[in-house]
């Protein structure tokens, strides 16, 4: 600072004497940086702001109740965490309801023997697999465990592969 | 009684306040008549003069000034349905089924909005097709084509925001579908489903962050872009009239 400030008052006006910046530019490239970083802070907290921390959504993790609720050979929609608990003679499996397409959620159509979407028509099977499109990607499964009270319990965050099923 | 109300305007526009608020005189020169145009801030974005041709109807359609009266029409019937309309879980269905059926004449205002936002989304695009087969987005109009094709997405913008309001079926699966649709988008496409719901699914953040982007921040954007719009038309010349609609036929 006492550099830029000695220079420009020894130097003429038209030939500035040191190569250094001139306090001009000093001072607009630090005002110019400290908006730069203001700007940025402001960009990052305004983000911030907008990403809510705490949302009073569905939980994610839910009791899908006693095993013996779903007989072999069922597929059984839970409206409220739009979730298949499907039972089949190999064991249980948690299909996800929500068409991978764009959203819409699915239908059981048990005279069909297929998981039908109204929004586009997609189709799939009672264990998440596609028939027919335009759903890209087949229905996702989520893992599904017993409690230690012997409730069936289902992650929606958790997602497993087809052939995991849960023996009960 | 013609000439007692001419020179009751004349008395008028002699007094202090008119001559303070108007500060040319009355609009017979030339000059003057400019004067009128530069000195109103409503008016100072219009040309002073205009060639006849470009206000021929097959120079426009008057497209622009079309989707600009429908802007002004939904401005009015909207603030008019903000009122009535809580933008809430709770309420939103039910004061849109209070504005068709309980309020005075909300069933004519609710129908208004909803058709002119209709018409504005079909004017802006026939505008859109109507100045590009013209050949308006050549030099120097490419600026102003640029802020056209924004304005246009902020209308189509608008009526989606819109669209979600009513809070029943159509509206919760469209909203469904449609961010759905972002969220395909690489990279960014899921975070910015999460801004723009609030959350994970179609509920109570995102409806208030809809209403307030519908409200506020949109039409905010288009009106500060209309008014740009509105003012290059004349800083680049006017409206690109064709070569041959100089002899009066096309």
């Amino acid at each position: 600072m006492s550099d830029t400030k000695t220079s420009s008052v020894a130097g003429s006006p038209q030939a500035p004497v040191s190569k250094g910046v001139s306090r001009r530019d000093f001072l607009n490239e630090i005002t110019m940086g400290a908006l730069g970083v203001a700007g940025l802070g402001s960009v990052a907290v305004t983000y911030q702001y907008f990403s809510p921390n705490v949302l009073f959504e569905p939980a994610t993790t839910f009791r899908a109740g006693n095993p013996d609720l779903y007989p072999v050979h069922s597929v059984t929609f839970l409206q409220d965490q739009q979730v298949y608990i499907v039972r089949m003679p190999e064991g249980f499996y948690a299909v996800s309801a929500v068409c991978t397409h764009l959203g819409c959620i699915t239908q059981w159509k048990p005279d069909a023997d297929m998981i039908a979407c109204p929004c586009h028509g997609s189709k799939f099977r009672s264990d998440g697999a596609k028939i027919e499109g335009p759903a890209p990607r087949p229905l996702p499964h989520f893992a599904i465990s017993l409690t230690a009270d012997g409730e069936l319990l289902v992650d929606k965050l958790q997602i497993i592969r087809a052939s995991q099923v849960l023996k009960v | 009684m013609a000439s007692s109300f001419e020179s009751a305007l004349h008395a008028l526009r002699e007094t202090r306040v008119w001559k303070s608020v108007f500060r040319r005189g009355p609009a017979n020169t030339n000059r003057t008549r400019s004067l009128a145009i530069f000195g109103n801030l409503f008016l100072h974005w219009m040309p002073v003069k205009i060639r006849e041709k470009s206000l021929r109807v097959r120079a426009s359609y008057y497209l622009g000034s079309i989707s600009f009266i429908l802007f002004t029409v939904l401005l009015v019937t909207g603030i008019l349905l903000m009122f009535y309309y809580h933008p809430a879980a709770p309420h939103a269905y039910r004061d849109m089924k209070d504005l068709q059926f309980v309020v005075s004449n909300g069933v004519f205002l609710r129908n208004l909005h909803r058709l002119a936002a209709h018409l504005m989304v079909f004017a802006v695009f026939w505008h859109m097709f109507h100045v590009f087969y013209r050949g308006g987005y050549k030099p120097p109009h490419e600026f102003n084509w640029v802020v056209g094709v924004v304005l246009l997405l902020v209308t189509l913008f608008l009526s989606y925001t819109g669209y979600l309001l009513p809070w029943d079926q159509l509206a919760f699966w469209a909203v469904t579908v449609g961010t759905n649709i972002i969220s395909a988008m690489p990279l960014i496409g899921h975070k910015v489903r999460f801004l723009l719901l609030g959350g994970n699914i179609v509920g109570e953040n995102a409806l208030l962050r809809f209403y307030v982007l519908h409200v506020v921040i949109l039409p905010l954007a288009a009106f500060v872009l209309i008014g740009i719009h509105f003012w290059r038309v004349q800083k680049d010349g006017g409206l690109t009239v064709k070569p041959r609609d100089e002899d009066g036929n096309e």
